[in-house]
């Protein structure tokens, strides 16, 4: 469903990621796993294109998506979930939807406001609030759902677990599941190995904005040399 | 008691079009960042096409569709301009968008003048609404009741479409976090587009509405702009109810100032905005600006390098070349040169300021006008010789600046820079209304050099070394403990605090400093126009130094003097021309879309250091 192909992105002159490739098949959810600073949000923003990539190619969905405006890459079906979550504080709950709302792509159950409180209880019951009101955990929630409201084919989730009480990090491992047996096909960054044990069937592993590992979830458990090179802090 | 009541009324109508222009400012900047100088144009365009329409259109219906009709027009004429001009530099610093805008407002004036002639136009009345109510035995235009009625259904109908449609969620959402929203799929230019179309819409009905009231003329662009801006700082950046309330104030404050006080309204409208501030530093309704958020006005300059000996070389080359000029024997050539020399050093200051002090004055003008009055007062008054009136000039300059700057820095980012606007604007004012002292509207005549200096060459050296001293003085200050306190308060106000620099005292410093150098030029200036008048001071003559600086490049000391020379000589050639402002305006706009990094910088970036060679003897 996606290809990254050896992708360059920059910060100005600072060269971040290099020549970082990935991919992803449809109803796939794949871990990106990585140290601080290694090029895990980087390389979702280049995805979505906040950062496009000077060098190499992203295919989505079998179209060239490098270069294009990230309005236009979300509108193909792309999802975004940032890593500072960037509500809309000044919105509603229900205002912060609307701005993610946009019309299914062919083939998908469009989600609708009850759907998402399905999934998102909470959110329901605070839906006239004011974004900036929210807790850290609603606010991670409102924002998959805000999202989730573009009808997306693939889900670009930062780090969704940082931050939370134990408690919700295991609500939000729960979400994930039920995000996959929905359909979506899930990007998922991670420092957390055992979050992303969780919900990921394969992982890659970015280190210094290049993949030094790619392999499913079962297979990096048993690698312990891949685990004490790349995550072991 | 009928009186009040009538007066109050006159307020309340008087509101109207003032808010109408505010919130539509408010709007643009809101989500596009941009504070949009050219909103003065659009409502001035507003009461001259709504004087052609409100001609064409006959009866009752005829106006109030002239009223829509010129909304409409108004609102496409903003997207156009939004079009063409601002989306080719939206990349650019954001400070750059904004000479962009002074350019416009030099075409519209002229195409204004084009269009409809130099006369002031007088709108009819409306038809319907020409007589009047007797309310407490007071006469109450019909007309003005219908505006009072009005104004509450606008705030209603912008509130409706803010709260409870999507486009108006999508701008709200745009307002907080632009590039978010483009994550969501909503493309933002399209949105930046409508922004404009309602902005200037509502500018543009403001103009209509006032039309039977006031007319149009050829000066109610920047006119308005000065109350504008005071309501937009009184009522808080992007705050429509607080546009409104401000818009209440101030029109109820002009009409009881006027009785109270003939000839100082506008005193007492900054009175009354100083005392806002200090309570509500960031207006009524409005939100603090973040440092560092988007929509900050100032920007990072480039760590500047202490002049390296080549950089010295060339300076002293320059001066140099600069004191040879005389050997041409051309007295034109070296009016001219002085005035270049004078409003570079004008222009330096307000660099200093805006560069490395990390604050942009939109109303720098307040202080070189101050001292050129200063100097003039002194000599008309206490007849102070040149060499001493000269001296006052930095002086009194520098203590507006002190008093100004107390306010001013303890905003930040475009709050402050809209506030100097408001300050140099009351300084304009005084000036302008107390004609007994500053011989108002027709300036002060016949200050004259000393006798020593009053030969042409000889003034032309003694402007070169004060201006030249004042603008080493500058890169020196730059250069001293005191400019570095100035810079690392601007890079990182938190880290500067914690190893023991008093930012905001060194913020207040700067300002005076760069003021006092403003004065100086002042002071050089009306000796060498033999005389001075308000123009000086006003709006026009800020954004001359902004585009000076801007076209210049904020990032490279040079800037100011590039800058300088290059707005001087257009000016002065162009000026021959009868419709050298369209000229003008037309070639900022096109060297801000070509130029976005300035001048110097552009030749920097692209030739490197070969062209920044000629980039610095080019003047
Ligand atoms: N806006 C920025 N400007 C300049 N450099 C940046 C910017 N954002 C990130 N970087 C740098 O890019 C590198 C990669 O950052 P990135 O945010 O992609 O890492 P990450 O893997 O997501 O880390 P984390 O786990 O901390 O989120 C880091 O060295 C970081 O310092
Ligand atoms: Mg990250």
């Amino acid at each position: 469903m996606l290809n990254v192909q050896s992708i360059d992105a920059y910060y100005g002159q600072a060269k971040i990621l290099h020549g970082l490739s990935l991919n992803i098949q449809q109803g796939e959810v794949v871990a990106l796993l990585g140290r601080n600073g290694a090029g895990k949000s980087t390389t979702m923003k280049s995805i979505i294109g906040i950062v496009p990539p000077r060098a190499g190619r992203i295919t989505f969905r079998d179209r060239e998506i490098a270069g294009i405006p990230t309005h236009s890459i979300s509108q193909l079906g792309i999802g975004y979930v940032p890593e500072e979550r960037r509500i809309f504080a000044s919105l509603t709950v229900l205002e912060n939807l609307e701005v993610g709302r946009q019309n299914a792509v062919d083939g998908l159950q469009p989600w609708t406001h009850e759907r998402l409180f399905e999934i998102f209880p909470n959110l329901a019951e605070r839906r006239n609030n004011l974004g900036g009101d929210m807790s850290g955990g609603e606010q991670q929630m409102l924002t998959i759902a805000r999202t989730l409201m573009g009808n997306p084919w693939l889900l670009l989730l930062d780090e969704p677990s940082e931050g939370l009480a134990p408690v919700i990090v295991e609500q939000m491992a729960h979400t994930i599941q039920d995000l996959k047996k929905e359909g979506l096909t899930i990007l998922i960054s991670e420092q957390n190995l055992h979050f992303a044990d969780l919900v990921a069937d394969r992982a890659f592993i970015v280190e210094k904005g290049e993949t030094r590992y790619e392999g499913t979830m079962v297979e990096l458990e048993s690698n312990e040399e891949v685990k004490d090179t790349y995550l072991a802090v | 008691m009928g009186f009040i009541l009538a007066q109050a009324l006159t307020g309340l109508s008087n509101a109207a079009a003032l808010f109408l222009v505010a919130s539509g400012l408010s709007i643009i900047f809101g989500v596009t960042r941009i504070v949009n100088f050219a909103h003065g144009s659009f409502y001035m365009l507003g009461a001259y096409i709504a004087y052609t329409t409100m001609s064409m259109l006959p009866g009752i219906i005829g106006f109030w569709a002239s009223v829509a009709i010129t909304g409409v027009a108004v609102g496409l004429i903003g997207v156009v301009v939004e079009l063409v001009v601002l989306r080719q530099v939206y990349k650019a610093p954001e400070l750059f968008q904004l000479v962009a805008t002074f350019g416009v407002i030099l075409v519209v004036q002229d195409l204004a003048l084009l269009t409809w002639g130099p006369e002031d136009l007088i709108g009819s009345r409306a038809p319907g609404l020409e007589s009047v109510v007797y309310i407490m035995g007071e006469a109450i235009p019909e007309y003005d009741l219908a505006i009072i009625a009005l104004t509450p259904v606008v705030l209603f109908a912008i509130w409706y479409l803010f709260n409870r449609t999507r486009w108006g969620i999508l701008v709200r959402a745009a307002t907080e976090d632009r590039e978010m929203v483009g994550a969501l799929g909503v493309n933002q230019s399209w949105l930046f587009t409508g922004v404009f179309f309602l902005g200037s819409l509502l500018a543009g009905v403001g103009g209509a509405i006032q039309l039977p009231k006031g007319g149009a003329d050829l000066l109610m662009d920047f006119s308005i702009l000065s109350a504008v801006f005071v309501v937009v700082v009184i009522g808080g950046m992007g705050s429509i109810p607080g546009a409104f309330i401000a818009a209440l104030i101030i029109s109820e404050l002009n009409v009881f100032g006027v009785q109270l006080l003939h000839q100082s309204t506008l005193v007492l409208m900054f009175v009354v905005m100083a005392l806002v501030l200090i309570v509500r530093p960031w207006g009524l309704l409005g939100k603090p600006e973040k440092p560092g958020q988007h929509g900050q006005v100032g920007e990072l300059a480039r760590p500047i390098a202490i002049m390296p000996t080549r950089g010295k070389w060339l300076f002293a080359a320059m001066l140099v070349l600069l004191a040879l000029l005389p050997v041409l024997d051309d007295s034109f050539l070296l009016v001219l040169m002085a005035d270049i020399i004078i409003f570079s050093l004008f222009a330096t200051s307000l660099h200093f300021l805006m560069g490395p002090g990390g604050m942009v004055s939109f109303g720098h003008a307040a202080y070189f006008g101050g001292g050129a009055y200063a100097a003039a007062l002194s000599v008309k008054y206490m007849g102070a010789p040149m060499e001493i009136a000269i001296m006052i000039a930095p002086l009194i300059a520098g203590c507006l600046a002190i008093i100004i700057g107390w306010f001013c820095v303890r905003l930040s980012g475009v709050y402050l820079a809209m506030l100097t606007l408001a300050f140099a604007q009351v300084l304009w004012s005084i000036v302008f209304q107390w004609g007994e002292v500053t011989g108002g509207d027709d300036g002060i005549l016949g200050i004259w050099p000393s006798e020593w200096a009053s030969d042409g060459v000889v003034f032309y050296y003694l402007v070169l070394v004060v201006g030249s001293a004042g603008i080493l003085l500058i890169r020196h200050v730059l250069h001293s403990p005191f400019g570095y306190g100035v810079r690392a308060g601007r890079d990182s106000f938190v880290r500067s605090e914690a190893i023991g620099i008093n930012v905001k005292l060194m913020q207040w410093m700067a300002f005076a400093f760069a003021g006092a150098l403003a004065g100086l030029a002042g002071g050089l200036y009306v000796f060498a126009k033999g005389s001075i008048f308000p123009d000086e001071m006003e709006i026009a003559r800020s954004f001359d130094a902004l585009i000076m600086v801007l076209l210049g490049g904020v990032k490279t000391l040079s800037g100011p003097f590039v800058g300088a020379s290059t707005f001087t000589l257009l000016q002065d050639w162009l000026s021959r021309f009868e419709y050298w402002r369209l000229v003008l305006g037309s070639m900022i706009i096109l060297l801000v879309i070509l130029f976005p990094q300035g001048l110097v910088g552009f030749a920097r970036d692209k030739f490197g250091r070969l062209i920044n060679v000629r980039g610095e003897d080019h003047a």
